[in-house]
């Protein structure tokens, strides 16, 4: 089938933020009616690849291709001129607009220059029925649709841009089955009439159910491009995985089933994202979450934090219930818990206000003198966790936003420590930092659990989980796939439970 | 309302578009409402004076709140349209005189006038990518200076047949004030409302970022919205000129003016969020505002209680719009 031109080709691309390399060095190319699906581990590099295809960014080095020409998107409006059009994982609908004006939103039918209001139901209305949603109206409000509604929405304003080359990013996480299987139905029906289709997804039987072809990446370089049926599953995850160089981990203390229970959660449940979860974390341990990005373990770990309102189920610290509402009563618990958020830029740091501002201001109280905050006593306590922690600052008094990635990661951690937490909740806290930090937290985190913290660990590194962690579980659509503790704890197990794959279908 | 229960239904259009102009439509009774009761206590009734009277007045406020809304709906705000409406007034003051038809020019130079001060703010914004409340004080600034420049004192003149054609009445029985607004609303407002870029505006105050990526011109959207804003708050400048048949560079006009236009936005239903509203909510708000002084009088209640009155309106109707908050399922969503 290759006998053809592809339509979008990428020869010889690289994308680098700042000195990470997110892409180095690939080629890659979709033809005319092809389906194709793209492989890899979370950070392997799909998202940039399809960023660049699609115009949002531009690479660092090398070229794209339409139909053998090189062209330059500045915009994601030029690569839909061009053909590209893009269904992204992170909607791209706009909620306070009526599905009709999201559907039409560029090059909407005219009447005098003016939008023709009628035209354009009409419209939605005949691209709401491909895609099956006759059940939505034309001028009902997106942010008035349920989740998945919403992702056929998109899928059906892609469709009215006419594609020639469609790119799905996990475009069916939030479907339900029925939709899957309509959704199935267009791209073979796009296939047919010569659209390719670019396809990331989680989900190796989406997979083998729809691709002709898939590529691996891994670690931001191109492994390899082959037919559907070529390599087994096993062989896939093998490329997926590959032989990376482990980082130094501390060493594990033996399995303590003996010690007192510090946290019990039972039948936590939060809309879709959480599904009737239930675990207890002991005091000195470190329990790990694991899964595929976006499963809920973000939600489960605010929802424990107090965060989400409206969880049920029950949450116990130190064997007294707890009242999940708000920040404060989590801190304030038997077991004061803290929270090291995922987005230290938003949820974790005062950017402008000064490393000790920012390291004193959960444990203010503690810090009361009689007249306010004792100047002499933060100064101390500041003073012992940068030592303790070796944060790298010209000054207590600089600036945070002045201070590198991992420096800043370390200001956040010594927020919380100040306030001797007795149960600490990490939402990926090495994701963007450079590889000493890292093994700076990975010690930091076992010795705080040697002193009888109990931790918990979301990340979406698989090498870091199975490296810190006495336990993982494994969350795959918000609820606990799977435990994996001990000789079990490793990489093709870790991913084979959270591409949800059971031993059974392996065999077949 | 469940989403779900209104989308099984074959229900016609119009349940949709109730739903859509709600804030528009509680503005347009709570108006209703207030000057009902005021021309029923007021001693000559409902007469083309007293019509014509009120419809001057509210008519400024109106334009200069229509003027507000246009920024406010990309998710901004412009601290400038009083100043701009000053502005409008003064120049107009020196060059909308002399014959019928150099009157008309000098119409022209204003309006032109009030979309360039606009435009200045919008490329600011957009390609000096400032916060728009920073930008819009400092130009509003300028714009005032300039005024004070071309009207050192109070004066000036106006053409008076433009001026007494536009603020008398139709037929004698329409204000002419109303016929000006209308047609401000049916040849401006409509036809921005479904452009292209006029959508592109709601699309930016609603999810900047999905706005770009579904390539809608955000910065077209922008500074279109900002130069148009300019445009009507220079309209109302024309017809503050006519009414007075004078020029005034005056600080506490511009600045009640800037800051009651936001009130008549909120109370107009549009959200300070952006994306969502309408400027035909923010005439009604203007009404509103406007009323409350006119009630204060056929009451005979002392002008002092005025500030207070407007207040507890306000919070009134921004506390309908807080309603939100009780939905939220994610805390963080509270400060985003």
């Amino acid at each position: 089938m290759h006998d053809r031109k592809p339509y979008l080709e990428l020869k010889q691309i690289s994308k680098r933020y700042g000195g990470v390399a997110a892409l180095t060095d690939v080629d890659f190319s979709v033809y005319p009616g092809e389906i194709q699906a793209v492989l890899g581990e979370n950070g392997a590099g799909k998202s940039t690849l399809i960023k660049i295809a699609s115009g949002v960014t531009d690479p660092t080095e090398g070229e794209v291709l339409i139909e053998g020409k090189p062209v330059r998107f500045k915009s994601p409006t030029e690569a839909m001129r061009a053909g590209v059009v893009c269904v992204f994982q992170e909607l791209s609908l706009l909620p306070e607009m009526t599905v009709a004006d999201n559907l039409s939103i560029v090059d909407p039918p005219k009447w005098f220059g003016m939008i023709d209001a009628k035209g354009q139901r009409e419209r939605a209305r005949s691209l709401l029925k491909r895609v099956g949603c006759e059940d939505v109206h034309p001028l009902e409000l997106v942010r008035d649709l349920p989740l998945s509604r919403r992702q056929m929405v998109e899928i059906a304003k892609a469709l009215g841009r006419n594609p020639r080359i469609l790119i799905l990013d996990e475009a069916t996480s939030a479907l339900t089955a029925d939709d899957v299987e309509r959704v199935y139905g267009i791209i073979r029906e796009l296939k047919a009439s010569g659209v390719g289709i670019l396809y990331v997804s989680h989900r190796m039987r989406e997979i083998e159910a729809l691709a002709d072809t898939a590529t691996v990446f891994r670690n931001g370089r191109k492994i390899e491009t082959f037919p559907k049926g070529a390599r087994s599953v096993d062989a896939i995850i093998e490329m997926m995985i590959g032989r990376e160089v482990t980082h130094q981990y501390p060493e594990k203390p033996q399995p303590a089933a003996d010690r007192s229970v510090a946290l019990a959660a039972a039948h936590l449940a939060w809309g879709r994202e959480i599904q009737d979860i239930s675990f207890t974390l002991r005091k000195g341990e470190i329990v790990g979450l694991g899964g595929l990005d976006g499963q809920g373990q973000r939600e489960l770990l605010l929802a424990l934090f107090g965060v989400l309102k409206g969880v049920s189920g029950t949450v116990a610290v130190d064997g007294k219930p707890l009242m999940l509402d708000g920040p404060r009563k989590a801190m304030q618990a038997p077991l004061p818990m803290a929270l090291i958020p995922e987005d230290r830029k938003t949820e974790g740091l005062m950017l402008p206000m000064s490393v000790r501002d920012n390291m004193t201001l959960a444990a203010l109280p503690r810090l009361a003198g009689r007249f306010g905050v004792d100047a002499d006593k933060e100064n101390a306590a500041v003073q012992l966790m940068v030592d303790r922690l070796r944060v790298k600052t010209p000054d207590l008094l600089a600036p945070v936003s002045a201070l590198s990635g991992g420096n800043q990661q370390k200001v956040v951690l010594a927020k919380w420590l100040m306030t001797e937490p007795g149960i600490i909740l990490l939402n990926d806290p090495t994701r963007g930092i450079d590889v000493g930090t890292k093994q700076e937290i990975y010690r930091l985190m076992r010795e705080l659990a040697n002193q009888g913290a109990a931790i918990l660990f979301y990340s979406t590194d698989y090498a870091e989980l199975i490296g810190c962690c006495d336990r993982v579980l494994v969350i795959y659509d918000g609820r606990i796939r799977r435990e994996l503790a001990g000789d079990e704890l490793n990489e093709r197990n870790l991913l084979q439970s959270a591409l949800n794959i059971d031993a059974t279908e392996q065999a077949a | 309302m469940t989403s779900s229960g209104v989308r099984r239904g074959a229900l016609g259009n119009w349940r949709f578009w109730l739903a859509h102009n709600s804030g528009v439509l509680t503005a347009a009774v709570l108006f209703l409402a207030m000057f009902t009761l005021y021309i029923s206590n007021h001693s000559a009734g409902l007469t083309p004076a007293v019509a014509t009277t009120a419809a001057n007045k509210a008519v400024l406020l109106a334009l200069v709140a229509m003027a507000q809304t246009l920024p406010v709906l990309t998710r901004g705000l412009d601290l400038s349209v009083g100043m701009v409406f000053v502005m409008a007034n003064c120049i107009a003051s020196v060059i909308v005189v002399g014959t019928v038809g150099e009157g008309m020019l000098g119409i022209l130079a204003v309006l032109a006038i009030g979309a360039l001060a606009g435009f200045i703010n919008g490329a600011i914004v957009v390609w000096g990518r400032l916060q728009p409340i920073i930008t819009t004080l400092a130009t509003g600034a300028v714009y005032y200076g300039i005024s004070l420049f071309v009207r050192p004192g109070p004066g000036g003149d106006v053409q008076s047949d433009i001026a007494d054609l536009l603020t008398g009445q139709v037929f004698d029985v329409i204000p002419a004030a109303l016929v000006v607004l209308l047609v401000v609303v049916l040849v401006v407002w409509i036809p921005y409302r479904r452009s292209v870029l006029g959508r592109a505006a709601y699309a930016v105050g609603s999810n900047e970022q999905a706005a770009y990526m579904s390539g809608v011109p955000v910065q077209r959207a922008k500074l279109l919205a900002y130069t148009l804003a300019g445009l009507l708050a220079s309209i109302a400048g024309l017809m503050l000129t006519f009414n007075t048949y004078s020029g005034e560079a005056s600080a506490p006009i511009a600045g009640s003016y800037t800051l009651n236009s936001i009130a008549a936005v909120v109370i107009g239903g549009t959200s300070l969020f952006g994306g969502w509203g309408s400027a035909i909510g923010s005439i009604f708000g203007a009404f509103v505002l406007r009323t409350i002084e006119d009630l204060l009088f056929v009451f005979d209640l002392p002008p002092l209680w005025q500030p207070l009155f407007q207040g507890v309106v306000l919070l009134i109707a921004v506390s309908l719009g807080a309603y939100r908050i009780l939905r939220v399922r994610n805390r963080l969503e509270l400060f985003s």
